[in-house]
Formats: C-alpha cells, structure tokens, sequence
C-alpha cells in the first residue's frame, strides 16, 4: 500500500517529529509512504476567513500535487477535514472539478483514522514507558472526520490504567484557526478550562490528533506555568511503542 | 441601522472576566446540555425526527408569505384581528395602538423575542402603557433594567444573590432569601399585576397555518394566565413560526422540549385557536395577532434560508463554547450565541455587527445539537466569505498566491522557523496585530529541536539512492 504524506503547515513550521513519527509507524505497517514535496498548507487560514479566491488557489494546488496519490494520510484532523468536507464547496460550477476534488477528499484520510478504517489496526502493544496519558479530542477529529473512541483505545492498550480519559473531552479548546488571534481573551479562557481539565488528569504527557491544538496548547501550557506537561501527536506514542 | 452596533472582543474582555457570569452561565447551560443529552438517549427515534423537522420546515421557508397568508386567513375566520407589520418600528406601533385605543395603561407579558427584537416595551412605555414582565427570569432582568442574554432563560447570566438583592431592593423583600422564597415574593407581586392588566402580550412558538392556531410553551404557566385573565391579548409573532399543519404540532413540540431542556413536554402547553367564543369559558375576548415580517421574506428566498427554521430551544447556545465563556450581553443583540450570530448580521445588518461571524470557533457542537439541523457552521463560514468580498483586500489574493506557490512557501515557513527557534529576540517589543493576541494568553511557539521534516526526509532520501 503507497499513500502520499500530507505534511500540514504546523509540522513543517514546528513539530517535524510528529511527522517522522508518523512515517515511521506508516513504514513499520507495512505502507510505503512517499512525501511529494511541492506541497504546501490546505487553505484552511483563507477558508476559515472568507478568502474564497486564495482558499481556490490553494485546493487547486493541492489537487495538483496530490491526484495522483492512492491516499492521502493527514497529520492534523483539521487538515484532513478541510481536503474531504471543504473543497468541493469552493468551486459550485465547476461539476468536473467538483467531482475530482470530492474523489480525492473520499482518498484522504486523518493517521489515525488511516490505521484504524483502512490498515485495520486493532492492537498496539504497551508502550515501554509507563506514564499518566490523556487525550485531547479536537473538534475536526470527532465532527469533522467522524473519529470517536478510536485514539482512546489505541492509548488505552499502550498505557492501561495510566490512561485518563479527559472531562468535556467534547469541548473545544479555543483554537479555532483565525479565532485564536481575533478573540484572544475568549480562546484564552476555553484554552484555560481545557488545560485544567488536563490538569486534573494527572497526566504527565497529552496526545492528540490536531497539530494547531498541539500548538495552542501548548503555548498556553508554558504560559499558565504547566511547561511539564508533553503535547505529542498520538504517532509519536506509537513510534515510540513500534521503535522497541 | 448603518453603523457599528456592536464590537464583539470590546464587549467579550469584561465578559470573559466576569467570575460570577461565568459560573452562572456554564452552569445552566451545562445542566439544559445534559439534560437534553439524557432526554435524547431515551427517545430512539430522536434524529429521525430532526430530518422531518427540517423537511417539514423547507416546506415552509420555500413558501413564506403563502404560509403566511393562510395562517392570516385561518387565524381571522376563528374570530382574530390580524395585522402585518413589514418592519420592527411597524409592528411595535401597532401593538402600542391597540392598547392606546382600548385606553388601557397595564399591560402583562409572557416571554417573547420578537417582542424583544421590536423593542416593544419601550414603546408601549411611551405611549403611556405600562408593561409586565411575567416570565419570572424576563421579570429579573426588568427590574435590573437589562436585557435578556438567553433565548429561554434570559436571566442565566444571575446568580440566586443577586435576585435576592434586586428583589430586596424592588419589592422590598428581606434580604439573602432563598430559591423558593424568591419565587413565591415573585408570584405574589405577578398575582396582582395579572389580575389588574388591561391587555396580554404574547408570542409564539408555534403559529398553524391550516388551523390559525397559535401555541405557546411555558413552564410557569404565565402564558396561560396572560391569555386568561386580560380581557385582550395581542400576540406577536415572525411569520417563521408557521407549521403547516396541526399533525405537525407534536412533531415539533417534542423536537423543541427535548432540546430546549430535555423535558419530555413543557409545564403548560397553551393552544389558542382565536378569541373566546359565546359559552366559552377562558381566553381573550379580543384577540390581536401582529405577523411580523423584518427581513424574513427575503432571508427565506437566500442562502441563510435554514435560519428561519430556528425553534428557539437554545441548544446551540447551550453547546457553544464561546457562548458559555461570555454569555448573551456581549452580543449586545436579541439573538445570541450561534443563531444570533448569523441572524443578527442577516436582520441588522453586517455593519452593525461586523465581529460576530468570528466568534465560533467552527467546533460543530451547535450543529450536532441543533433539532432542525440548521447548518450554523457553514452558515458562519458563509457570512465570513460575503464580509470578505465587501472589502477582500488584495492582499489576501496575492497571500494566497505565495501559499500555492512551494518555493515562496517554503522560504516563508523557513524563515519564520528559523525566527522562532533561534531570533525570538526579534519579535521582542512588536505590538500589534497577529502576534500581539496570540501573546495575549500563549507564548509562541516553540519548533522541536533537530532539522526540518523536510531536511531529514531529504537525507532520507539520499540515503537510499
């Protein structure tokens, strides 16, 4: 199985080992990952504002570099949401470009998703390192892609009893894209209630499937005093269980 | 209305450091989402009946004013006088006549928010009559001279002590009492007030068009008695509220009580098929209905139409993470949280409310929750594009150009690494824009140490040629 790697903006920009992390697991499942380099971010930052022109521009070289691909295997949710459930919107009278775009949404597909609808992966063995773990479910994972419970097994079987689920896990965050920067005060204060709930868990790391929450949260973690607390991406977890 | 109305983040900052409103709002809203939540998971059929909800409401926003003209005509051979307002100030008018020509100068008033969106009380205020909140929540908020911040609980945003205050102040009850206590000292007050007033004020929730009844849904029973005890009633209600037929009353009253609150059905259900009639015992001797257009007809012939579909349960407020950080005040519109977002800017223009497209973080709660499926994200993401296309600057043109462009994107993405990483230094001390309000509650980012994916894939790359 060959599937193209849907980098997303914030690994390139900050968080390349969750991106490595997820070639590696990719590569240790037996899929061959190839990495076309003339890719560049989804749109979602013009979707998101109302910049139709730009977000246009952006799907259609996405749909350049990426047509050919068998899959498409995203590592932010928000990303994977944006190629599947958004594009096809930007061009209402184009038909034929509809259906292009709409055929390589239906081949695109969140990690974690990927390993569990097309890979099958059921089992992970535990993870080497015990640690208190929870996990951030983003608003793109469950009502985008439509993932539910699915990370939480995976973690569940890694970590066992050192997994606690997160209160109002179906709470957004505060990220939200241009949101964070236009109503700093209100993402500030979600991003606050998320972090105390992460708090309260006891965990010492949190992962997720969304690399812009990563990002807020992140920031805000060292900001409110909680540095302690690791962010990863749910394939770093995986490597880490895969590499022994 | 041209000019700027409200100016969301303005407004949020006080909001979202107000400990008390927070507390207050989170915790309604949350007890209305579990509520609702163990309503719905005892109910199988739940979102099948959500599909037939919409349909049934397509059915009525693609022929609006012929609904509305048969409801007209139906509510009028049941005995009422129907009047059509094409504006709020027309409509408040209107009202405000009938009871200058009864001579009446007391009026009661169950929970209405088209009444609130054609500022009716003011008026009547003017025009010598003297209007009573009977909704115990809408009565809070009158004495605190506010308005109301939720569609149905428009007090959520005041905690029990400062009920007890405005009432030790108002109705010179002991002060510190307790739930209970409040209510009673409410009722006492409302008793009085009721049996007094000269004239009704209602909305609607539902309005038949087959029948030209009118049904209203309330948990203190207050409806009942503004309908009741007033010898003339005057019912205000958009021409959205219409249902086509009386089959479709239950449908339509489960969908709204079971997310409203979760209850299976309200308290009292009031249903009011025009004026009382020779041997009837109950109901208005007069019977006024004011079908209140503003805007709606054309909502219903563009691409907001779904918004028109609106119950007025609350759930999406309930849901939405942005409404319970800050609550209804900051909207500073009838409509609030995601509903109010999309329909203020669509009923008082984009002018008047330029921000509250942005305030949804596009989560997708709201649409989950929502019992007629009205599409609020996409609704939201929509009124963002015709913002943009009002002033798209060509900045954003040519931005999107060097995103599809890889080699500019790459150089943008490195450079902007490499600052992070290692030039944080030169950010120090800027202001304004982008990076002044992510640094308002975050650090920036930090970029993991080691190469770039792209460097190490590269290596990779090499490595196995």
């Amino acid at each position: 199985m060959q599937i193209s790697l849907l980098l997303t903006c914030t690994a390139d920009l900050l968080y390349p080992t969750s991106a490595r992390a997820g070639v590696e697991v990719l590569e240790a499942l037996g899929v061959e990952v190839n990495f076309p380099r003339l890719q560049t971010c989804c749109g979602q930052p013009w979707l998101n504002t109302g910049h139709q022109e730009g977000a246009r521009r952006l799907a259609l070289h996405f749909l350049e570099v990426f047509e050919r691909a068998d899959a498409v295997v995203a590592l932010s949710s928000s990303c994977a949401d944006t190629v599947r459930n958004h594009y096809a919107e930007l061009f209402p009278d184009s038909p034929a470009l509809r259906e292009r775009l709409e055929a390589l949404g239906h081949r695109t597909y969140e990690f974690c998703e990927f390993l569990h609808t097309v890979l099958g992966v059921n089992k992970i063995a535990a993870h080497p390192r015990s640690a208190r773990t929870t996990y951030h479910s983003s608003c793109r994972t469950l009502r985008g892609i439509g993932l539910h419970g699915v990370a939480e097994g995976y973690l569940a079987q890694m970590f066992g009893d050192d997994f606690v689920p997160l209160a109002e896990s179906e709470t957004c965050c505060g990220f939200g894209g241009s949101f964070s920067i236009k109503l700093p005060e209100i993402s500030g204060r979600l991003m606050a209630d998320k972090l105390r709930n992460i708090e309260a868990t006891g965990a010492s790391q949190v992962a997720t499937l969304d690399l812009s929450c990563l990002t807020h949260l992140s920031a805000g973690a060292e900001r409110l005093g909680l540095g302690r607390i690791r962010f990863l991406h749910l394939a770093e977890l995986m490597a880490e269980v895969m590499a022994r | 209305m041209n000019d700027r109305h409200n100016n969301f983040r303005k407004a949020s900052v006080s909001a979202v450091a107000d400990e008390v409103l927070g507390a207050a709002v989170r915790k309604t809203a949350e007890l209305f989402v579990s509520m609702r939540a163990a309503s719905i998971a005892e109910f199988a059929g739940f979102e099948d009946l959500r599909d037939w909800g919409r349909s049934r409401k397509l059915e009525v926003s693609g022929r609006l004013e012929e609904f509305a003209l048969e409801f007209a005509n139906r509510v009028e051979a049941a005995g009422a006088i129907v009047h059509f307002a094409h504006d709020a100030a027309e409509a408040a008018d209107i009202a405000a006549g009938i009871a200058v020509k009864q001579g009446a100068c007391t009026a009661v008033k169950s929970k209405s928010m088209t009444a609130e969106e054609i500022s009716l009380n003011e008026v009547m205020m003017q025009a010598g009559v003297t209007v009573t909140e009977t909704d115990l929540g809408e009565y809070i908020i009158q004495l605190a001279g506010e308005k109301p911040s939720h569609i149905i609980a428009p007090a959520i945003h005041k905690d029990r002590n400062q009920v007890a205050q405005l009432f030790h102040r108002f109705l010179g009850t002991a002060p510190g009492l307790d739930v209970d206590s409040l209510v009673r000292a409410a009722r006492k007050t409302l008793r009085d007030r009721f049996l007094a007033a000269e004239i009704g004020i209602t909305g609607a929730n539902f309005a038949v068009a087959e029948t030209g009844t009118l049904v209203l849904v309330t948990n203190e029973g207050n409806g009942r008695m503004t309908t009741t005890l007033p010898p003339v009633q005057i019912a205000i209600m958009g021409i959205d509220k219409i249902i086509p037929k009386i089959s479709d009353l239950p449908g339509f009253l489960t969908l709204l009580t079971r997310s409203a609150t979760g209850q299976t059905i309200s308290s009292y259900v009031t249903i009011i098929t025009g004026p009382r009639k020779p041997g009837e015992e109950e109901g208005p001797e007069v019977l006024h209905v004011v079908l209140l257009d503003n805007g709606r007809s054309p909502l219903a012939r563009g691409p907001f139409r779904e918004i028109l579909h609106c119950l007025h349960c609350g759930a999406c407020l309930n849901h939405c993470p942005v409404y319970r950080a800050v609550g209804g005040h900051a909207y500073e519109s009838v409509y609030t949280g995601p509903m109010g977002d999309v329909l203020s800017p669509l009923l008082w223009g984009m002018k008047a409310y330029p921000d509250l497209p942005d305030a949804c973080t596009l989560c997708g709660r709201c649409a989950e929750a929502c019992p007629v499926r009205i599409p609020l994200p996409e609704y939201h993401r929509k009124l963002r594009i015709l913002r943009a296309e009002g002033q798209t600057p060509w900045t954003a043109g040519a931005s999107g150009a060097i995103g599809a462009n890889p080699l500019l994107y790459r150089a943008n993405l490195g450079l902007l690494r490499q600052i992070l990483a290692h030039h944080k230094w030169l950010l120090n001390g800027r202001t304004g824009g982008a990076l002044e309000a992510w640094t308002t509650c975050r650090e920036l980012p930090r970029p993991k140490a080691g190469p770039g994916f792209r460097a190490w894939w590269g290596d990779r790359e090499r490595g196995r040629l």
